[in-house]
């Protein structure tokens, strides 16, 4: 198994509620300050984004459900700037400690932020581990979905589409494996593929015969079929 | 080993949301971790500078030059950093063609992965449990719930964005458009025409 935030195909979510196209980017002040608080914390290089998904995922069951999205963004902030040795509990506390902190002349300058943003971070990385599979291939994914380097750790496999047989739609290249890099164990860089699934591969009661679900799959979370 | 324990440092915070943020804002401020001012120009730039205008101009684009076109869908990353459309969330793009037998729609079911320097940050309903837990399962349900109905002879690709590549929908070119230019053709293309989870205006 994986964990709460896993919810592809989920029953029970009831309908969804469009918005407006010109609706507010953020519908309240302090959604802007959550997303603004963590990407600038993010550039203090304490971790990567793996680290950071994994750091929302890790919330129990009952706050990922009832906190809103933001929500989760900002708790998920403070557990890991704790956990990394950025911040104490007793920051957390309110604890006033006027010492200048080692970290903050790493601190995101308002000047460096445009270029910080359109500088991006690519997945992309060299591998030596050769692509097994060729497009049109047909594979089946590892079943159960799950971390393999860290028993309850991160990974991209989704629940509802593991154990599932697919076909290559196309070679992304090769990219960092979140599941190692969410855990400080390396980049550990591997082909990635688009892999295209029948809807009957997947649910009980497809909507569609024809229809399909893509998903980009590392190649540790492939089998031949 | 991942840390399950429950008694997680974020309760330490006041529990109402914006009261959490802002605690949280003033203690990484004071220590000089984060720059108020550094917070402003990111809010600014996604609020004001980074949002569908610009996957809108790319859509525009392809509905008018083939050779953009098919460059964009062979290889979209550096076609549109071409136009200025790289960064942070858009570092490996895929474009997507709807045709008359296929429709496309993007979601993130694990979190809500979205191609930022294309549209912008997600809205709130892509980023929603019932939209993350239902577009791969029932498309055609949630699409309704949207006012787009397909024909049944068209099938539909859900594209699950499980990792960094990053999709966007080239939605088809309305009919009645002829003879339009890239600017009024911009103005037809929506937001959620990209997701997929709409079409484009129809011309007036």
């Amino acid at each position: 198994m994986t964990r709460v935030h896993d919810m592809g195909g989920r029953f029970g979510d009831g309908p969804i509620r469009p918005e407006a196209e010109n609706a507010p980017v953020f519908a309240e002040d302090w959604h802007a300050r959550a997303l603004a608080v963590t990407l600038a914390s993010g550039f203090l290089g304490q971790w990567n984004i793996d680290v950071s998904r994994h750091a929302r995922e890790r919330l129990s069951p009952k706050d990922y459900t009832r906190f809103s999205y933001y929500e989760k963004w900002i708790s998920g902030l403070a557990d890991l700037l704790v956990e990394k040795g950025v911040l104490t509990l007793e920051d957390l506390r309110g604890v006033r400690g006027d010492k200048p902190h080692p970290l903050a002349d790493r601190a995101l300058k308002a000047e460096a932020v445009s270029a910080a943003l359109a500088k991006g971070g690519p997945a992309d990385r060299p591998s030596n581990v050769a692509a097994l599979f060729s497009v049109g291939q047909e594979v089946v994914t590892v079943r159960p979905a799950a971390n393999r380097l860290v028993d309850g750790g991160h990974t991209r496999l989704p629940v509802y589409a593991s154990g599932a047989r697919g076909r290559i739609l196309r070679l992304h290249g090769t990219h960092v494996l979140p599941d190692s890099n969410a855990h400080g164990l390396g980049e550990a860089p591997e082909p990635i593929y688009a892999v295209a699934f029948a809807t009957s591969e997947l649910w009980a009661a497809p909507e569609h015969p024809a229809d399909q679900v893509v998903l980009d799959l590392w190649q540790s979370y492939l089998q031949p079929a | 080993m991942p840390h399950d324990d429950h008694d997680h440092p974020h309760a330490l915070l006041p529990p109402e949301p914006a009261l959490r943020v802002k605690a949280l804002e003033t203690i990484l401020t004071r220590k000089g971790l984060i720059d108020p001012a550094a917070l402003d120009e990111i809010i600014d730039t996604y609020q004001n500078r980074i949002g569908p205008q610009n996957g809108a101009r790319v859509v525009a684009k392809a509905w008018s030059d083939p050779a953009f076109k098919a460059a964009l869908l062979e290889d979209a990353t550096p076609v549109v950093a071409d136009l200025g459309y790289y960064g942070r969330q858009g570092e490996h793009m895929v474009v997507v063609e709807n045709t008359p037998d296929r429709h496309n729609m993007v979601v993130c079911t694990l979190c809500s992965c979205y191609p930022w320097p294309l549209l912008g940050i997600p809205p709130g309903w892509y980023k929603s449990d019932a939209y993350r837990a239902r577009a791969v399962r029932e498309p055609r349900k949630v699409l309704a719930e949207f006012g787009v109905t397909l024909p049944q002879d068209t099938s539909v690709r859900v594209w699950d964005s499980t990792a960094e590549i990053r999709y966007l929908v080239l939605p088809m070119r309305p009919e009645g458009t002829d003879g339009m230019n890239e600017d009024e053709l911009t103005a037809l293309v929506t937001r959620d025409s990209m997701i997929g989870t709409g079409l484009p205006r129809v011309p007036a």
